[in-house]
């Protein structure tokens, strides 16, 4: 009997010791952190999918708590909510952010552009890029073998079987950017969502001169410069044959869907036009131009017009 | 015993079926594209413009740099465009497009089949004879070959090894020119030894050609200083560092150059190469490949014009089998696969491999089970799988730790994988982040 006595003081007498020890060790080797940082972290929506750059959420917290002024940071996944929230606990005024979305940029359907050449070898666009320019004569588009989709953390990309391109699902998107980061191409790009998620851009990447790359795709970006002549927002940029939107400046007015003649610039989430959409578009949106310049453009719409008739 | 290097290696079926015919000349085509770009290292810039009248032989892109080479008009003609063309590497590169009328040689050719032994050059005068011509590495990696023969300061050479192995199944191109061109190819060996000041050489053959080793071992008596070596048949012997394991013994260290250790290797058709630009005054205009194929007509040996397209050297050797499922440029273990007909032949080119479709289909991968014939088989002792993995999860770190920058590609893991894993495939995309990310640093 008194051994199991013995064995319990024993044991209790080193427990209470090494308690004390631990109790001014840990006093001693206190490393002190921000509880800030903790604050931010529950705040932040936990995907942990390094759209923000920084090595998940834990890694942006402390750079949020550690940063003078969060202006230049943004969780893709919470979007300005998220940032008011995380604003609100660090004690800084959070400018709205334009949400964002992602955004394929080529239209190379099996259709639109015909294969020269099949590929057999491993199922990664960054080794086929590597290998060589592609199945199509178009060196520059979509490969088809679906790495955007697999780097997609939110179930927002799928392949479409028909077409043999990526999908973006919009509602799904948070715009964190691992499609972006993963396409060896740089086909995809974050694009602002715009009002009603209505958006212009050039779907198409390919920098060949026009006759290459319309041999190539049929619906490609053939660098004829109509949609930057007519853009009356100075939106559309021309370089290595390629259009460009800014959506910063674009202003969604539609004139330069209509007159690319290879229909590479597409228009998302619009209403159908009307029989006149020329006539309508400029109601609709009121440009930053002198209505002299207005009525120029309109002269000029109508003759395009007509000589399409024609 | 032959010697052979010392860890890993695989023995695939040799179908060297071209191996009795001679060399034919392959007529000129209408019309040649001739890439900038046919050599490691900076591309040349063009000298020429359109319209402009060119000789065989003309100087038609100037080297752009140290690491870089010359590139000469193949044909005589118009210059019909400079343009972006797809050539045999799959991408859009520039290319210079010269329509063909005649075959008018640059007056200083020697064109004459005489065989000048004797060596009057000097060491600079060779090397820069060298440079001049454009000659580069023409076993298929097209590395400029006076970058070689220019040994940095601090290190000598000690001995030449010439990479007579051709250990790629079914190109028989070098094999033919031992055969045809022995004496050349000696007298080749000669000036690269006076370039790099070496008293000894060494040719390295696989025993699998005994008629060549027999042939230039009888030659070689009149030549001082060269070793024929015969080789144990081992894929990769033709590996730079493989053949100088096999035949001096020596191991190249991790990251190092040839030059550490003394040697430097350069191919049996530079060798001839060399010959014909030192004492011929010819450029690098036209080389030797094999066509073949098990269903193709007439597997054979064609000495072409830098620049023909493929479809050409194709119809010559009896057109393109029905049920040819790949074109390969180069050999079967390291060619690779061309997207189109219309590429040129370029200074690379040792070979056409037409595969039927039932060979050329990959199979499905499957997952790794765990046998380690990668690991035993790879000739520079890496773990494949592991590369593989690492190239596949973007572990870069890690991939550079584990030497993924020694991998010669030579694909031995991936003929030998019993699960048909891409492991080259994923290793090479590896090494090419690896490589980009290295670069940065410097």
């Amino acid at each position: 009997m008194s051994i199991i006595v013995i064995t319990i003081l024993a044991l209790c007498a080193i427990g209470v010791t090494s308690a004390i020890i631990l109790y001014f060790v840990a006093q001693k080797f206190k490393v002190y952190e921000d509880p800030r940082i903790d604050e931010v972290e529950e705040a932040l929506p936990a995907a942990n999918c390094g759209g923000c750059g920084y090595p998940g959420c834990r890694g942006f917290a402390e750079a949020l708590v550690k940063a003078d002024n969060i202006d230049n940071f943004l969780c893709p996944v919470g979007g300005a909510p998220v940032m008011a929230h995380v604003g609100a606990i660090l004690g800084h005024e959070v400018k709205a952010a334009e949400p964002t979305v992602a955004v394929v940029r080529c239209n190379g359907t099996c259709e639109n552009r015909p294969k020269t050449n099949s590929y057999d070898g491993a199922a990664s666009c960054s080794i086929a890029a590597s290998l060589y320019g592609g199945e199509t004569g178009c060196q520059f588009g979509c490969l088809g073998l679906g790495e955007c989709v697999d780097a997609c953390n939110f179930d927002a990309m799928y392949m479409d079987e028909e077409t043999g391109l990526p999908v973006i699902d919009e509602d799904k998107c948070v715009s964190c950017g691992a499609c972006v980061k993963a396409c060896p191409n740089d086909i995809i790009e974050l694009r602002k969502k715009g009002p009603k998620s209505r958006r212009i851009f050039v779907s198409c990447v390919n920098k060949d001169k026009g006759a290459v790359a319309k041999k190539a795709c049929s619906v490609a970006c053939i660098g004829c410069g109509k949609c930057v002549k007519e853009c009356p927002f100075d939106a559309i940029t021309l370089e290595n044959n390629l259009a460009y939107i800014d959506y910063n400046k674009c202003r969604l007015c539609r004139k330069c869907v209509v007159v690319c003649p290879t229909h590479a610039i597409h228009e998302l989430n619009f209403p159908p036009r009307k029989e006149k959409p020329v006539a309508a578009d400029t109601k609709t949106v009121k440009p930053v131009v002198s209505p002299k310049a207005q009525t120029e453009a309109k002269t000029n719409d109508s003759k395009e017009e007509t000589s399409d008739n024609k | 015993m032959l010697k052979t290097f010392s860890i890993g290696g695989i023995h695939p079926a040799e179908n060297k079926l071209s191996a009795d015919s001679a060399i034919q000349v392959l007529p000129i085509p209408q019309m040649v594209s001739i890439p900038i770009a046919q050599h490691i290292g900076a591309p040349a810039t063009p000298v020429v413009k359109k319209n402009d009248q060119v000789k065989v032989g003309q100087l038609i892109a100037k080297s752009s740099g140290f690491v870089s080479a010359n590139i000469h008009s193949s044909v005589s003609g118009t210059v019909f465009k400079i343009d972006a063309i797809v050539d045999g590497t799959g991408f859009r590169r520039t290319a210079i497009i010269i329509k063909v009328d005649g075959d008018e040689w640059m007056e200083e050719i020697d064109r004459s089949e005489d065989l000048l032994k004797e060596i009057t050059a000097s060491k600079e005068e060779i090397i820069k004879k060298i440079a001049d011509a454009g000659i580069v590495g023409l076993g298929g990696a097209t590395f400029p070959a006076h970058v070689k023969l220019s040994v940095p300061p601090g290190k000598t050479a000690e001995v030449l090894i010439i990479n007579a192995v051709e250990c790629e199944p079914y190109l028989t191109s070098d094999h033919r020119v031992m055969l045809e061109k022995g004496d050349e190819v000696l007298v080749g060996t000669q000036i690269l030894m006076k370039a790099l000041d070496v008293k000894r050489a060494i040719v390295g053959i696989e025993n699998n050609k005994p008629d060549a080793i027999a042939h230039l071992t009888k030659l070689a008596a009149n030549y001082q200083g060269i070793e024929i070596c015969p080789l144990k048949t081992q894929y990769p012997q033709g590996g730079e560092k493989q053949l100088i394991a096999a035949t001096i013994k020596r191991e190249v260290p991790s990251g190092a150059l040839p030059i550490e250790v003394g040697a430097v290797v350069q191919n049996v058709g530079t060798s001839l190469a060399v010959y014909e630009a030192v004492q011929k005054n010819k450029p690098l205009i036209e080389r030797v490949a094999t066509i073949t194929g098990k269903s193709l007509q007439n597997p054979s040996n064609w000495k072409f014009r830098i620049g023909t397209p493929v479809h050409d050297l194709i119809d010559a050797a009896g057109g393109l089998p029905e049920d040819t499922g790949k074109v390969i440029g180069g050999g079967p273990m390291m060619g690779k696969a061309l997207s189109n007909l219309e590429v040129p032949l370029t200074k690379g080119s040792s070979g056409l491999l037409l595969l039927p479709r039932e060979e050329a289909i990959r199979k499905d991968s499957k997952n790794c089970i765990r046998c380690g014939k990668c690991v035993s088989v790879c000739p520079m002792g890496l773990e494949p799988f592991l590369l593989m993995v690492l190239a596949e999860k973007k572990n870069y770190e890690r991939l550079e730790k584990d030497a993924v920058m020694d991998c010669i590609e030579c694909g031995s893991c991936s003929f030998t994988c019993p699960a048909n894993r891409p492991l080259l495939d994923y290793i090479r995309l590896g090494k090419g982040r690896v490589g980009q990310i290295m670069r940065s640093r410097k």
